[in-house]
Formats: structure tokens, C-alpha cells, sequence
């Protein structure tokens, strides 16, 4: 086909129908914040006998998000593109892109428990599919053995979602809610509750269901990476707090079953054993992939919380944690594009031959330590706050500590970039064209922006929350 | 009493084999040939569900009144789809994989990467 | 006898799997697999889910073992043993079957008319699909009317699945001068004049009657995916038989990848069009003044529309399973 060989029109369209998702969210999240959630019936049916969208202050701070970054990172993708894949993959590499987001897009969206499971493989096999397009052949074994994990996460929600609907007699979420209560009693919807957590923390590769992450990360193609960091595990996020917070309801969460120190103990332990693990990679996309468990595991403990402040501390740090990672993986996507590998050694002396990358990648990192300025510590701030307000002193000073072991990573790369001289024998590297950095920087922008301003992301996430918690028994 | 959970049983008997084969054996299209014995077991599970002694088939008929539950056929034919389809996938990889590693060993190919 | 019938059944499945366990000859295991899928669908007919028996039937039986078939004779047919012992993952196993089996305790029981899921939702679909819907096949207005949406999202799964697979496997130059046909072919070509008269015979019944079921949909078992899997087994059978480079000229690649996309169009489409007449994504009622006919209407559209990209689906993925002819390692993707 003639598409084939014109790439260029493949990303023009696939970028201007991003654009259009981009411009719908805001509008979506302008209408949701001044008049309440939308309800929308597909098909005509009402709910629960047909399946319908439902928009409350989390979907649509979560569509805004994804939308967003998948926008940015894909205006970088075609220089990016052009480089790491063969001309006649690239079609199929936007194809893939934009079933992914419509995947991820369409998860938040819905409010039909089964619906969720169809959009989640949408979006999990068009995954597999642009991992595997990296250029190096680890990338189709990190693949393979993503697909077989997630295949058998999604299958353990199928069984969550089977069990429930078996109790209950209905998919819908709300439908859901409000008739789990009078079977909460039963073995059966426990066992429900328990594989449907797991199946999603399987996705959200929470610790120690994380192996498959760092090497899907690492090879699959840098802007690949970028997209993915900072939505999928977002939306795997999202998932943990509708089925916890909205569909099971906070009180069998976290009254019934001892979930609290549970995520508690899974969350800290995922930031320090992946954390510590970051330290000992060489590959530079290692370090920032095992990061992003870390960070999961932040998530988590503020979920772990159980109150207002800490479920807008979790989702503050999903906004912000989207803004870093994709910074970050975007400007891993400029040093690919000129140097080709990600080795640190192959890092030397960057920070005089692509200082504008370089310098990126700085601010990326000390954002995601929580340097005050940046959106890491608006972050950190609020996770601490939540943490104390619970009498949780020892655990506000693990997260310190950990914010602690992210400085030592992110100085092993400072430490090669600045303080080493390049190989003799290389050529000159030049900083990466303009259309890479554009988007880098725009995002690195983003992080210092929201770090002073912080009226969208804390309100919204603070209103979401509240209105969860208003929900929620 | 002890009939009544039978079916149930038996679909963990069969899930658990194929969750077996996903983690304890190397080679990639067993693996995938587990994955897929794992899926169904799930259809078996809603289809149990669905049944009602009895009822028919949700086609309607003039003179039949009892029907079994047409809802959980419709979510298994789409889940039915959506595993031939990662099936699909997954055996498209495993041919990449044995192309550029010459093996679908799991341990032949994590050797082969640590070689490096 | 429905519960004698039942018992057996599941007790051949599990015989099955046990058997699949052992093997190391993935050749045999392929074909059980196949069985395990037949036998599976037998049980849906014995549950009444004859929609779903018939989708297992063509799936399970049919293009998955295919589709594991071409692979194994590109990969190798043995399993190697495996040396670890497999302690942790029994471990695992158990914990997770415990598990579910203490969960089974409070279920309803199997076949009772008072378990939930039969008495919430479901009456609905019933008692008055056919007033709302007017199709017969219940299992049809729900997929193809309540639950649309779902439908939906399957297409584009399934496109995603052949998307994907292109993305693969497709591109690696083929050696189109020499007449190299692939493996599996090759044999068949020669020896079996008799497999290809009768298929001859047969391919025609096979099509018309993937358009009988594609059509019939509303009355009986059948839709567009069992339809879409059966064209596509036909022209699977026909390039089996006669080599894929005779079946690549009679059937367009870039064609088949066209139609593969119009097909989720086309479904996109109909629910574009409701949304243009007033009414929500996807609400039939509104495609013609009558919403009866209008639920006709837009049944049998996408319908249409499945059809057409599980068809087209199905044969980039055998074209593309079967084509390919790279010798091990001869792709230069190594580790860097």
C-alpha cells in the first residue's frame, strides 16, 4: 500500500486524531468540573442492560492526562521513528500507538466491569506489539513474556469480574456497588476482590508482580517507552482505585480485609528493592524503568492511606509522575537518535555535546527526587503530609529515604555525563534535532510549571478524591 | 449438595493445570498451548454459570419458556475472540524469537542474553 | 443425562490437560489442544450455549491448532525437558487453586433458576428483547444491540491482533522467483490429488455456507466471527492444498488488508450514522423511521462489519504464519 512508503502522512493524521482526544478532554474535564459527571448511554440502553461512559472529576483528569502526554510524545515520534524502525513498519507502528491509547482511553471511560477487560486488551495487545518492534531481539523476549503475564493478569480480573457478575448479576459498576454490599459476607466475593486486585497490580507491575517491566521499558522503542511510562501503569492506577474505592467500596477495602498494610508493606518495599535495584543497572533505560516500579510503590502507600489526603496525594503523583517519566523517556529518545545505545558508558562527556538533552534529563531527575520548584516535591509534599496526618512518622522518613536512593541513580548518569570525557576515538555527537527537543521541553517546562502552579493538578485531583470518598460509605 | 459445585471444581482443576504449564514449563508454545487452557477453563466457569437445569437454548421459541442466561454467551464469545487474537500474537512472536535467538527455549534464551 | 453428560465431559477435559502436561512431543500436543477445544465446545452445547459452541468449535478446534501447526513446523517439534524443578511454581499453583476453591463454598449451585445472575440483569433481555430488538436469537440482541459496545471493542481487538501481526512478521523480502513454497505445502501439493479434487467440491459449500451463517445470525447460532472464521478456513484450505503462491495470486494481500480495516469502519460507521440521526453511539432506533427495522438494519451491518475483518484477519494471519522463510539467526537483530 501507498501509506506504506509515506510515513509522514501516517503521523500527520495519527497526530492530528491525538490532537482531537487532546481538545475533547479538556473540554470534558471543563464540563465535568462546572456541571457534574456525564452519563452517556451507548447504544441507547440504559444501564445496567446496555453499557454506558460515565465521567466523573477521576476519568476525566485521567483522559486529560493521557491524552496529553500521548499528543507530546507522539509529536516527537516521527524523527524518533525514522531512526530506530524500518521504513515499512512505520505505518503499522502508528496504528499501533493510537489502538493502544484508544485501548487506554476507553478503560477509563467506561463504567461496565466487562467492557473494561475488552478495552484492556486492546490497548495490552497493541503493547506487546509495539514492544516488540524495538530494534534489539531482547525486545520480542520482553515481549513475549509481557504477553504471557499480562494475558494471565487480565485473566484474573476475567475470573474477578465472573465471580462478581455470579453474586451479583450485573456488570455495571454502579449496578455493582451498590449490590455488593448485601453478598460482602460471602467467600465468594472475597475470592472475587482478591484476583481482581491482583490481576490489576499484575498490569500495574506493582512489587514483586514487576518483572516484566524493566525489560519491556528498556528495548522496546524509545518513544514507545515514553508513552508507556507515563500512562499504562496511570491507567492500571486508576483501575486499583475504581475497583477499591468505587466498585468494593472503602469500607469492605479496608475494614473487612487487611489491604492497608498490605499495600502499605508492598509499596515501601517496591520503592526501596527497585529503587536499590536502579543503582546496579548500566543501561540508562534500566535505571529510569526500575524508577518507574519505585514510584508505583508511591502510589500504592498513599492509596494505602485510606483518606482524602492521601488518594490525592496518589493521584497528584499520577499527574506528575506522567509529566517526569515522559520527560525523561523523551529525552532517553534524543540520545538514542545520536548515539544509538543506552549503555552509561556510552554517555560520557553528553553533557557538553547535547547539553540542551542533558539538561533535560537533569531537571527530569531532580523532579523525580522531589527537589522543591519541581513537580516531584509538590509530589513528596503531599504523600508526606497524608502519611503524618495518619501518625505514620516512620513511613514519612522511609519516603524520604527513598527519595534518598534516587539521587544516587540519577548521579551515576550526572556523574558520566558531566565528569567524563568522551572516548578519543569517537566522532562528535551533535544535540538532537530540533523536533525531539521541542516536545522534551516542553514537558520539562510542564514539570517546573506545575511545580509552582499547582491549581490543576492538586484541585482537580483533591476534588476527585472527595467526591470518591463522598461516594464511598 | 456435592453435585451442585462439581462443574465449579473442575474448572479450577483445569485452570490450575494450565497455570501450571504458563509457569513451570520452558518452552514458548507450551507455554502458549497453557495460556489458552487457562482462558477456556475461565469460558467453562461462565458458561457453568449461565446454565439453568432445564432451560433451553436462548433462542425463542413458541413454546418454550425457560431459557438459559444469554448474557455471560455474549462476554464469552468476545473473551473467546480476544484469546484467539493474543493466542495469535504470541505465536507470531515465538517465530520472531526463534528466528533471532534459534530457540524457543525460555532457559536457551535467558542464557544467551546474559552471555552479553 | 444432561448431568451424566456434563460429568463425563469435564472429566475427558481434565484427562486431556493431564495428558497435554506430560507430552513433550508438541506435535501431540497441538492436536490435543485441538481435542480439548472440541471437547469444550460439546460441553457449551450441553450448557445450552450453542452461540459459544459453535465460536470454540471453529476456534479452538480449528485456527488455533492450525495456526500452532504452521508454527511447530518452523520451530521444531520437541520439547526440551526442563531441568529446575518446578517446586515454586506448584506453589503458586496451589495457593491460587485453594483459593478459588474455598471461594466456590458460597456459590449458588450449578443450574439454579435463583442465583442472582439469572434473576437481576438478564430477565430483561428475555422478556422483552424481542419487542425491543426483534430478532429471535436472544444471544444475538444482546451482542449485537444491549452489549454493542463490547462487539466493538472485540473488532478492534482483533484487528489489533492482525495489525500486530503484521507489524512482525510482514516486510522480510520473500524468495518470489524461486517456486520455494512452504514447507507443510510442499508434500501436499504433490501427493494428495484426491485431498484437492474433493476440497475443489467443497471450498464452494464452505463459503456459501459462511454467508448462510453470517445471515442467519439473528434466527439461529451464527454471526458474523463464526462466519468470518469459516470463509477464512475455506480460502485457508484452498492455499493449504495449492500452494500459498498460487493462493497469493488469487487473493490480493493489499486487498485483504484494505477489507480487514473497512470492516471496523463499517461497524464505526453505523454507530456514526445513529449519532448523526439524534440518537446515542450505536442506537439502532434511529437508522430508519421504524426502530424495529432500524434494529434490523443495524444488526445485520455489523453484523457485516465483523464478518469482514475477522475474515480478512484470519487470512493475514496464516499468509503471514505460513510465508514466512527466514532461516534461524539470518535476521541481524542481535543484541547490541
Amino acid at each position: 500500500m501507498f501509506l506504506k512508503r509515506q510515513p509522514k502522512l501516517v503521523w500527520l493524521f495519527s497526530l492530528l486524531a491525538t490532537t482531537i482526544t487532546f481538545v475533547i478532554s479538556v473540554l470534558l474535564l471543563q464540563q465535568v468540573l462546572s456541571s457534574g459527571t456525564i452519563i452517556y448511554e451507548l447504544g441507547g440502553w440504559s444501564p445496567p442492560w446496555g453499557i454506558e461512559y460515565r465521567i466523573d472529576q477521576l476519568n476525566a483528569y485521567l483522559l486529560l492526562i493521557i491524552s496529553t502526554i500521548s499528543t507530546i510524545v507522539l509529536v516527537a515520534a516521527h524523527t524518533s521513528i525514522q531512526k530506530e524502525l524500518d521504513t515499512h513498519r512505520q505505518a503499522y507502528f502508528y496504528m499501533l500507538y493510537l489502538l493502544s491509547l484508544a485501548g487506554m482511553l476507553g478503560i477509563v471511560a467506561t463504567a461496565d466491569a466487562f467492557n473494561v477487560f475488552v478495552f484492556l486488551e486492546i490497548s495490552s495487545l497493541s503493547a506487546y506489539a509495539l514492544i516488540a518492534l524495538g530494534k534489539d531481539r531482547r525486545a520480542l523476549w520482553a515481549s513475549y513474556q509481557y504477553l504471557i503475564m499480562g494475558t494471565v493478569g487480565a485473566t484474573f480480573i476475567l475470573i474477578g469480574i465472573g465471580l462478581m457478575y455470579q453474586m451479583t448479576g450485573t456488570l455495571n459498576m454502579n449496578d455493582l456497588a451498590s449490590r455488593l454490599p448485601e453478598v460482602a459476607q460471602t467467600r465468594t466475593v472475597f475470592v472475587a476482590f482478591a484476583f481482581t486486585v491482583v490481576g490489576i497490580c499484575l498490569k500495574l507491575a506493582l512489587f514483586p508482580l514487576h518483572l516484566w517491566l524493566p525489560n519491556a521499558y528498556a528495548y522496546a522503542p524509545s518513544v514507545v517507552t515514553a508513552f508507556f511510562a507515563a500512562t499504562a501503569t496511570k491507567v492500571a492506577v486508576y483501575l486499583l482505585i475504581r475497583f477499591t474505592f468505587s466498585v468494593f467500596g472503602l469500607s469492605f477495602s479496608f475494614t473487612t480485609l487487611p489491604l492497608q498494610t498490605l499495600f502499605l508493606l508492598l509499596g515501601l518495599l517496591g520503592v526501596f528493592v527497585a529503587s536499590i535495584a536502579a543503582i546496579y543497572q548500566n543501561n540508562v533505560k534500566h535505571i529510569f524503568a526500575y524508577s518507574s516500579v519505585a514510584q508505583v510503590g508511591y502510589m500504592i502507600v498513599g492509596l494505602s492511606v485510606g483518606t482524602t489526603l492521601g488518594l490525592s496525594a496518589t493521584m497528584i503523583h499520577l499527574f506528575n509522575h506522567a509529566l517526569m517519566k515522559s520527560a525523561l523517556f523523551l529525552a532517553m529518545a534524543a540520545v538514542m537518535y545520536r548515539i544509538g545505545g543506552m549503555q552509561l558508558s556510552q554517555f560520557n562527556g553528553l553533557g557538553k555535546q547535547m547539553p540542551l538533552t542533558m539538561a533535560a534529563i537533569v531537571v527530569g531527575g531532580l523532579s523525580l527526587v522531589g527537589v522543591p520548584l519541581t513537580v516531584g516535591f509538590i509530589s513528596k509534599w503531599y504523600l508526606v503530609l497524608a502519611v503524618i496526618e495518619n501518625g505514620w512518622w516512620h513511613v514519612a522518613l522511609l519516603i524520604l529515604l527513598g527519595s534518598l536512593l534516587a539521587i544516587v541513580y540519577l548521579w551515576k548518569i550526572v556523574e558520566v555525563a558531566y565528569f567524563r570525557s568522551p572516548a578519543h576515538n569517537s566522532e562528535p555527537v551533535k544535540e538532537a534535532p530540533l523536533s525531539i527537543l521541542i516536545p522534551v521541553w516542553v514537558l520539562v517546562f510542564a514539570n517546573l510549571y506545575f511545580g509552582i502552579d499547582t491549581r490543576l493538578s492538586v484541585e482537580v485531583a483533591q476534588t476527585a478524591a472527595q467526591s470518591l470518598f463522598g461516594i464511598t460509605p | 449438595m456435592l453435585f451442585g459445585l462439581y462443574n465449579y471444581w473442575i474448572v479450577v482443576a483445569l485452570m490450575m493445570l494450565g497455570f501450571y504449564i504458563i509457569i513451570a514449563h520452558s518452552n514458548l508454545i507450551k507455554k502458549l498451548v497453557g495460556l489458552s487452557i487457562f482462558q477456556t477453563s475461565v469460558f467453562i466457569f461462565y458458561i457453568s454459570v449461565a446454565k439453568i437445569e432445564g432451560g433451553s437454548a436462548p433462542i425463542l421459541e413458541a413454546d418454550t419458556t425457560l431459557y438459559s442466561n444469554p448474557l455471560p454467551h455474549v462476554l464469552i464469545l468476545t473473551a473467546i475472540v480476544v484469546g484467539i487474537a493474543t493466542t495469535a500474537l504470541g505465536l507470531a512472536l515465538t517465530m520472531r524469537i526463534n528466528e533471532a535467538y534459534g530457540s524457543i527455549e525460555e532457559e536457551t534464551i535467558q542464557q544467551q542474553d546474559k552471555q552479553l | 443425562m444432561e448431568a451424566i453428560v456434563d460429568v463425563v465431559l469435564l472429566s475427558f477435559l481434565v484427562a486431556v490437560v493431564i495428558a497435554i502436561v506430560w507430552m513433550k512431543d508438541l506435535f501431540a500436543v497441538a492436536m490435543l489442544a485441538g481435542i480439548y477445544g472440541l471437547l469444550t465446545a460439546s460441553f457449551f452445547v450441553a450448557m445450552d450455549a450453542v452461540d459459544v459452541a459453535f465460536t470454540e468449535a471453529s476456534v479452538g478446534a480449528g485456527i488455533s491448532t492450525l495456526l500452532m501447526l504452521v508454527v511447530i513446523a518452523k520451530t521444531g517439534r520437541f520439547e526440551r525437558p526442563t531441568r529446575h524443578k518446578p517446586l515454586l511454581a506448584l506453589l503458586v499453583v496451589v495457593v491460587t487453586g485453594s483459593l478459588l476453591i474455598y471461594g466456590t463454598f458460597d456459590m449458588p449451585y450449578f443450574g439454579s433458576a435463583e442465583a442472582p445472575a439469572q434473576s437481576h440483569v438478564t430477565p430483561r433481555y428475555i422478556d422483552d428483547s424481542f419487542e425491543e430488538v426483534g430478532i429471535p436469537n436472544i444471544v444475538t440482541s444482546v451482542l449485537a444491540s444491549y452489549r454493542a459496545f463490547d462487539t466493538f471493542g472485540e473488532v478492534v481487538v482483533i484487528f489489533t491482533a492482525g495489525i500486530g501481526i503484521l507489524g512482525l512478521l510482514s516486510g522480510v523480502a520473500r524468495r518470489e522467483e524461486e517456486v520455494d513454497i512452504d514447507a507443510i505445502n510442499e508434500t501436499m501439493h504433490e501427493d494428495h490429488m484426491v485431498l484437492r479434487i474433493v476440497a475443489k467440491i467443497l471450498i464452494p459449500f464452505i463459503l456459501v455456507f459462511a454467508l448462510y451463517v453470517q445471515f442467519h445470525g439473528d434466527y439461529g447460532p451464527g454471526g458474523g466471527f463464526q462466519a468470518g472464521v469459516i470463509f477464512a478456513a475455506a480460502i485457508i484450505l484452498y492455499s493449504m492444498l495449492f500452494g500459498l503462491d498460487t493462493a497469493r495470486q488469487v487473493i490480493n494481500q493489499a486487498w485483504v488488508r484494505m477489507i480487514a480495516a473497512i470492516g471496523v469502519l463499517l461497524y464505526g460507521s453505523v454507530g456514526m450514522v445513529s449519532f448523526l440521526n439524534g440518537g446515542n453511539f450505536l442506537d439502532y432506533n434511529v437508522l430508519m423511521e421504524d426502530p424495529i427495522a432500524g434494529q434490523h438494519l443495524g444488526i445485520i451491518l455489523i453484523e457485516f462489519g465483523v464478518g469482514l475483518t475477522v475474515t480478512a484477519v484470519m487470512i493475514i494471519i496464516f499468509f503471514n504464519f505460513a510465508g514466512r522463510q527466514v532461516t534461524p539467526k539470518a535476521d541481524n537483530n542481535k543484541g547490541v
